[in-house]
């Protein structure tokens, strides 16, 4: 099943074609990569699967819903991470759990029992008391992972999810994720690192508001013959 | 002091409140070097690079950049140094070219001067000069930062994680801009979080946790790995994971890519002794191959070992 | 610094907002005012209490009443019941005369007039009781013609309401005092922060540029700013409101210019101890704004403060500006009647000047 099915998206902002003609989709429960220079209009594409911008023209379902009338119900079937954004820092860890599951409406119950799980996943009970601004950097990034699937959404759109985190707690939140979609939750990344485009199912190369490539890193490294992932997007970025 | 030695730092150590930033570190740059810190966020790069500066000082320890006290001498300091701070700091509501010639104009100087300078870099911006610093992209943005702290001729240039954040394309094409620069004789360091710039550099250290585990060329770092490493490839990667984790002489094992790294404990495991355990779980598919370890590799082989566990 | 100076101008001319409020708030503040006292006196109702009723006094009356700026009103109040037709908001003045008027303006050649004025609407009130004083002046002239003996008729005004009634002339030094006290330590602390919140303070610090370097190329462009500013106000003040410049206009524009130079180092002491914008201007909002309007004297009079409020209010430097502003403008003095105010002024802004560049780090920490 296609949780996000887009047909020629296009956004202009003025003369300016951020998205140019996107057709793409992504499998329920799928690891998607979506990869591109800055600039290329990821953020861009990326508000428009949220709910937050509404398209030129063009065919966007996210969760089955029309981005252009229902964003209301796909903003409480997604969740969203960045790295920029996560969580209030003189908040406990606690705490902040409670506010983003009231947030989403779940009930006290509920709440608790999401908060208990999802930290016991982590290994991080013992801190839930703790104030988020203390903790390293790699927790809160974890931490902020955990809370935007509190609701159990069906898709998790993470905005550079690991920048800056060590290479160690990096493969450990990529375990995460490979957990979160083992349970059917479909995660759309975008990153910086070319070798964690490997660990998606498959990806999207984006350049000057197109999509230029799109398949598994396998068959794109073969049809660029390249070693890796990076090479593939220097071949096609420097044309 | 040998005259080689650009920046000397001896038992730095920083704190703030009861938190300590950078441990007791203690290293030399040579002058002409492309120096390289590599860490993750919140390893104490940009501390250490803000005493290099003068903008701290260090609680105990002493740094010395070209001779000069970073604490004594920072009025003579400040003039030979160039700096990039982590954030994009220039003022967004100018326009290129006059944040070029405002940043000449506080160091006493002037665009045409020193034109021949930034000339390489900034011909790539030219084009754009009449257009606000706020309105580039982030590689255009890294090109006018790196103008605006070379205008002044500096003799040590300090970039405080220039790539953060900029995509892999603008990432090279500012590497190699710090390569050409390294050949007119100027001191660089440079601070990132991306492991794979390490081989850019003529020696790195590598930072983590407010201490330097190692400081090398990139070469040497690599060939004091000090264990044998495998590449494996199988079609389930997630579970191959799981049950490399679980094998008994597994030091550590993780992902790279389509491929998990693995190194163990004991040395005599040969590769066929692997491949039986894992075909023996039903994998299919199974590629193992002997690799040479990356920079990411001994990162978090130190890592390991600093914190006494192989998985943690 | 050339290049400083320059760059702080393009921060300021291409941010709208702070353009608007630079020069649109002055403009807006004066013409508000001006606004207030264009409200003409014309057949405004008066009750009058002529408790001898005699040739004088009836004199005196017509006079008023034919003036055009009067109206006699139906309402008489009894003694003691003045109170009673202010509140119906029928009457805005009261004259009573008081008994034998013209025979003690004979005998003791003095008699009283007392004026109540209802001064909730303070313009309206001020206006009344001087058109009448100025009447009633100009019929005592009339009537001293033929004799050689001075005679006095003792107009004695009460404002009812608003005891400290508030000239609308005495608003033009208030707003003067704190548009630029606004603009200046306002605009040059958030400047300042905003350089820290960006970043780029960290590459000012490690360019060879001293603080006090730093500090005048920030200061320099706002000086200017404000000063044209003060210019702008007083141009204003002059032509829309007819307020008069009585003494010096030199003296007066370089106790400006001195108060701005003063406003100007309290903005930097702020920004020392601010880290982000949004910090200045809260810092600004209460340290400096609330205090110039409530203790400065310039809405509520400080003799009838309490006593600590008024120690504080000497610490506040708009209330000494107040009184220079005041003296030079309406009462035309000198500057020997206000150089105690210009030297505290002058402490005030060495003493910050001290301070911030004793505070400016030059470090990050």
């Amino acid at each position: 099943m296609k949780i996000i099915e887009v047909e020629n998206l296009v956004k202009k902002f003025g003369n300016f074609v951020a998205n140019d003609h996107l057709t793409f989709s992504v499998d329920e429960g799928e690891i998607y990569g979506f990869l591109g220079a800055n600039g290329a209009g990821k953020t861009t594409a990326m508000k428009i699967l949220c709910g937050l911008s509404a398209p030129t023209s063009g065919k966007v379902l996210v969760a089955g819903y029309d981005v252009y009338t229902q964003t209301e119900m796909i903003k409480k079937r997604i969740g969203y991470m960045s790295q920029r954004f996560s969580l209030f820092e003189d908040l406990s860890v606690w705490e902040n759990f409670q506010f983003f599951g009231g947030i989403y409406g779940l009930p006290a119950a509920k709440i608790r029992e999401r908060t208990t799980e999802l930290l016991g996943r982590l290994g991080l009970e013992s801190e839930k008391n703790q104030i988020l601004g203390s903790l390293p950097l790699g927790w809160k990034q974890k931490l902020a992972f955990s809370v935007a699937i509190i609701h159990q959404p069906s898709i998790v759109f993470l905005d550079e999810p690991t920048g800056g985190v060590d290479p160690i707690t990096r493969r450990q939140f990529w375990e995460i994720i490979y957990e979160t979609a083992n349970q059917g939750i479909t995660v759309f990344v975008t990153t910086h690192y070319m070798d964690e485009a490997e660990y998606c199912r498959r990806v999207s190369i984006m350049a000057d508001g197109k999509i230029v490539a799109l398949d598994t890193p396998a068959n794109l490294k073969a049809k660029y013959q390249a070693a890796n992932i990076e090479e593939v997007f220097l071949k096609i970025a420097r044309g | 002091m040998s005259p080689s030695i650009s920046i000397k730092a001896v038992n730095i150590t920083k704190r703030y409140g009861d938190k300590t930033a950078l441990d007791d570190i203690s290293f030399e740059v040579n002058r002409g070097e492309l120096f390289g810190f590599i860490g993750p966020d919140g390893a104490g790069k940009t501390s250490l690079f803000r005493l290099i500066t003068s903008l701290l000082i260090p609680d105990g320890g002493t740094l010395t950049v070209d001779g000069l006290d970073t604490v004594k001498d920072y009025t003579k300091l400040r003039k030979i140094l160039g700096y990039m701070p982590g954030r994009f700091s220039l003022y967004q509501d100018l326009t290129v070219e006059e944040n070029l010639r405002f940043f000449a104009g506080i160091f006493k100087t002037t665009l045409e001067a020193n034109y021949d300078l930034v000339k390489d870099i900034y011909s790539h911006i030219e084009p754009f000069k009449t257009r606000k610093a706020g309105k580039l992209s982030g590689g255009m943005k890294q090109k006018l930062a790196l103008s605006c702290a070379l205008i002044h001729k500096p003799e040590i240039l300090v970039l405080d994680e220039p790539t953060t954040g900029v995509d892999a394309v603008s990432r090279i094409e500012f590497w190699e801009m710090l390569n050409k620069l390294r050949q007119s004789g100027i001191t660089i360091i440079v601070s990132t979080p991306y492991m794979d710039e390490a081989s850019r550099c003529d020696r790195v250290a590598l930072i983590q946790g407010g201490k330097i585990m190692s400081i090398d060329t990139p070469e040497a770092i690599r060939n004091n790995f000090g264990r044998d490493l495998w590449a494996l490839k199988a079609d389930d990667i997630y579970r191959l994971l799981v049950d490399l984790r679980r094998f008994e002489s597994t030091w550590t094992a993780f992902p790279f890519g389509e491929h998990i790294h693995l190194s163990l404990s004991d040395k005599s495991i040969k590769p066929a002794e692997i491949a039986l355990y894992l075909e023996a779980l039903g994998h299919s598919n199974v590629h193992i191959s002997k690799i040479e370890p990356s920079i990411e590799d001994c990162f978090m082989e130190m890592m390991s070992v600093g914190s006494g566990t192989g998985e943690e | 610094m050339r290049s400083f100076i320059i760059k702080e101008f393009y921060h300021i001319f291409r941010d709208i907002r702070s353009m608007v409020v630079l020069f649109g708030m002055p403009v807006i503040q004066v013409l508000l005012f001006g606004f207030a006292l264009s409200t003409e006196i014309k057949n405004a109702p008066v009750a009058i209490i002529d408790q001898s009723n005699d040739q004088v006094t009836r004199a005196i009356t017509s006079k008023l009443l034919s003036s055009g700026f009067f109206i006699l009103s139906d309402q008489v109040p009894g003694e003691g019941h003045i109170d009673e037709v202010f509140r119906r908001g029928k009457v805005k003045e009261v004259i009573i005369f008081e008994s034998d008027f013209s025979k003690k303006l004979e005998k003791d050649h003095r008699a009283g007039i007392q004026l109540i004025a209802d001064a909730s609407d303070p313009n309206t009130a001020n206006l009344l009781v001087s058109y009448t004083s100025a009447i009633i002046l100009d019929y005592q002239q009339e009537y001293l013609k033929g004799m050689s003996l001075p005679l006095t008729v003792k107009t004695e005004s009460q404002m009812m309401y608003n005891p400290a009634l508030k000239s609308v002339f005495m608003f033009v030094p208030g707003v003067i005092t704190i548009l630029l006290m606004l603009i200046t330590a306002m605009m040059t602390s958030i400047s300042i922060a905003r350089e820290k919140e960006l970043g780029t303070m960290e590459i000012l610090l490690v360019s060879p540029m001293r603080p006090i370097q730093i500090i005048a190329g920030k200061v320099l462009p706002y000086v200017l700013l404000a000063f044209s500013n003060a210019v702008i106000i007083l141009l204003l003040s002059y032509f829309v409101l007819g307020m008069p410049v009585k003494g010096s206009l030199f003296l007066l524009l370089a106790e400006s210019l001195l108060f701005i130079i003063m406003a100007l180092s309290l903005g930097i002491f702020i920004s020392t101890v601010s880290k982000s914008q949004q910090m200045a201007m809260m810092l600004s909002m209460f340290a400096l704004m609330l205090p110039t309007i409530l203790l400065s004297g310039f809405i509520f009079p400080i003799e009838n403060m309490p006593l600590p409020l008024q120690v504080i209010s000497n610490l506040m430097p708009p209330r000494w500006f107040i009184i220079i502003v005041k003296s030079i403008m309406i009462k035309g003095l000198g500057f020997q009647y206000i150089w105690k105010e210009t030297l505290i002024i002058a402490g005030m802004a060495l003493f910050f000047i001290a301070l911030s560049i004793k505070k400016f780090k030059i470090r990050l920490e």
